[in-house]
């Protein structure tokens, strides 16, 4: 199973298994990662589950949607290159070793 | 002094939010969280999306693991019924016989579904679409079903309406006024909608309603509408709309006018008694007067307000309402309260299936509802925030920026 790497505000690290298929912000969400709140479910009706992804492995991750460039307007925390709503990070094998930083705020 | 404790009824995406956001503000008491379905909280919409259609499963639905209760420290009564609120006493009665004290009480007791009162309404096959189990049994009769009839073209029927045809149901549509959705959007969003799902393949009657339901052996057969049809169906949806569970409230001397009545910080006239989502009717400044909101945002931003009330940080509820319906391949955004507008202004082009409609009431925008433009929705968002200094042709002229509009606003 994929891992995922979550780098928390303080700098910890939690490592989670997430099965192909599912998002990266339901892999938090069930497991408990308090810094990913995804007030809409998944939805892209909010921007609460707002990460930044390791620079490097920028390539790797799925294309951004206009629909996502549009609602990362609304993220709590400073908007950067590296940006992206994390329910839309959908886990593929390509994504193993995965590293996304949590942001300092969702809301 | 012990901590002082909340209580909260309800377990719904409001009461959930208060829950988690009152652990998230420092507040150290108890916090009990009570609710009468027998599951951890859970999402509402996917019921008639994603989870009714079989796209996704139980592990999308839940707000939160239930180990999350635990870590927060949070008693989660799920399938647990309050039957009494004592004021003076401040304590709550369940229906199990236990009482809780509590010195912060949130009403976040939700909606109910509004029976459809015609002959025949008890029939095995006439369903509701409101809870998790509701939806369980609909996705598994949705299976056999060939002949469907959706009664109420609000947003949960229309959605229910499109999975069912995806499914290849033959589905027909009832709805008793002239307009699909029309307490909620603009004309011209209602037809575009009405037109697609004719396109899709739906049937639908408009300014209809249902005389009586028909059956045999206690199974639905059929639907006799007020025009004299006759349409067969083994599948009735009744979706025309819900009832605000102000009952509580009302017994516990707590006014109630189409939801529990509040002030601008979500108080009742108990200062220790506030009310939050679909249960609470609360004056806005989106509104012309005020309003009770059945939406995932005003759930997780009023939980959000009484949470900081309560603990200690009171301030006045503010946010702009926003909501969402996917319908097909089409996803409608609405920000602002768009009823009682003036003026409708189109932006884009409906033919080709992306638009938005910018409403206005008095010269003042009060709203937008957008298809398959999540751009606009959220400039949208931002310029109702504020004043929108929006005009009409500006909204109108889609080679005006209105990304720029609104930054040119925040930097003011």
């Amino acid at each position: 199973m994929p891992q995922i790497t979550y780098v928390h505000i303080n700098g910890t690290r939690t490592v989670l298994d997430v099965p192909v298929g599912t998002s990266v912000m339901r892999g938090a969400i069930l497991n408990g990662i308090d810094g990913i709140v995804a007030e809409c479910g998944g939805e892209m009706m909010c921007a609460t589950c707002h990460v930044y992804v390791e620079e490097d492995q920028l390539g790797r991750t799925p294309t951004q949607s206009d629909d996502e460039k549009a609602m990362l307007e609304f993220t709590a925390s400073e908007r950067r290159p590296n940006s992206r709503l994390s329910c839309q990070l959908v886990v593929t094998p390509e994504l193993d070793g995965l590293v996304v930083y949590l942001p300092e705020t969702q809301v | 002094m012990p901590e002082p404790a909340a209580a909260i009824i309800g377990t719904g995406q409001a009461g959930f939010q208060a829950a988690a956001s009152l652990r998230q503000d420092g507040f150290a008491g108890r916090i009990a969280l009570i609710g009468d379905e027998p599951v951890v909280p859970y999402q509402r919409p996917p019921l008639s999306k994603s989870y009714l259609a079989g796209e996704s499963g139980l592990d999308e639905l839940w707000l939160r693991p239930e180990s999350f209760y635990t870590q927060h420290q949070i008693d989660l009564l799920a399938g647990e019924t309050v039957t009494d609120i004592d004021r003076t006493g401040r304590r709550l009665r369940l229906a199990s016989g236990a009482e809780l004290s509590w010195d912060h009480l949130v009403l976040a007791t939700g909606a109910r579904f509004r029976p459809l009162a015609v002959a025949g309404a008890e029939l095995d096959g006439v369903l509701p679409l409101r809870t998790l189990a509701d939806a369980d049994i609909l996705r598994e009769r949705l299976d056999q079903a060939r002949e469907v009839v959706v009664v109420g073209a609000g947003f949960i029927g229309l959605e229910f309406a499109s999975v069912a045809t995806a499914r290849g149901a033959a589905v027909r549509i009832i709805e008793v006024t002239q307009h699909p959705m029309g307490r909620v959007v603009s004309a011209t969003t209602s037809r575009f909608f009405t037109d697609a799902h004719r396109r899709w393949g739906a049937r639908i009657s408009l300014g209809t309603g249902v005389s009586r339901i028909l059956g045999a052996n206690g199974r639905v057969g059929g639907v006799e509408t007020t025009d004299g049809q006759r349409l067969p169906a083994d599948l009735v949806l009744i979706c025309i709309g819900v009832i605000p569970n102000a009952e509580l409230a009302d017994e516990a001397g707590l006014a109630v006018d189409n939801g529990i009545v509040v002030d601008e910080r979500l108080v009742t006239a108990d200062p220790a008694i506030l009310a939050i989502g679909d249960c609470a009717n609360f004056p806005t400044p989106f509104a012309a007067g005020r309003v009770r909101l059945e939406s995932v945002q005003n759930a997780v931003d009023q939980g959000r307000c009484v949470a900081a009330h309560i603990a200690g940080k009171p301030a006045v509820y503010d946010k702009v309402p926003w909501f969402w319906s996917d319908q097909g391949d089409l996803k409608l955004q609405i920000a602002g309260i768009t009823a009682g507008h003036d003026t409708a202004i189109v932006r884009g082009d409906p033919d080709g299936g992306r638009f938005s409609v910018f409403c206005y009431r008095g010269g003042r925008l009060i709203g937008v509802e957008s298809v398959n433009q999540t751009a606009d929705h959220v400039a949208a968002r931002r310029l109702l925030a504020g004043d929108p200094k929006l005009t009409p042709e500006q909204a109108a002229d889609e080679s005006y920026d209105l990304r720029a509009h609104t930054r040119n606003l925040s930097a003011r």
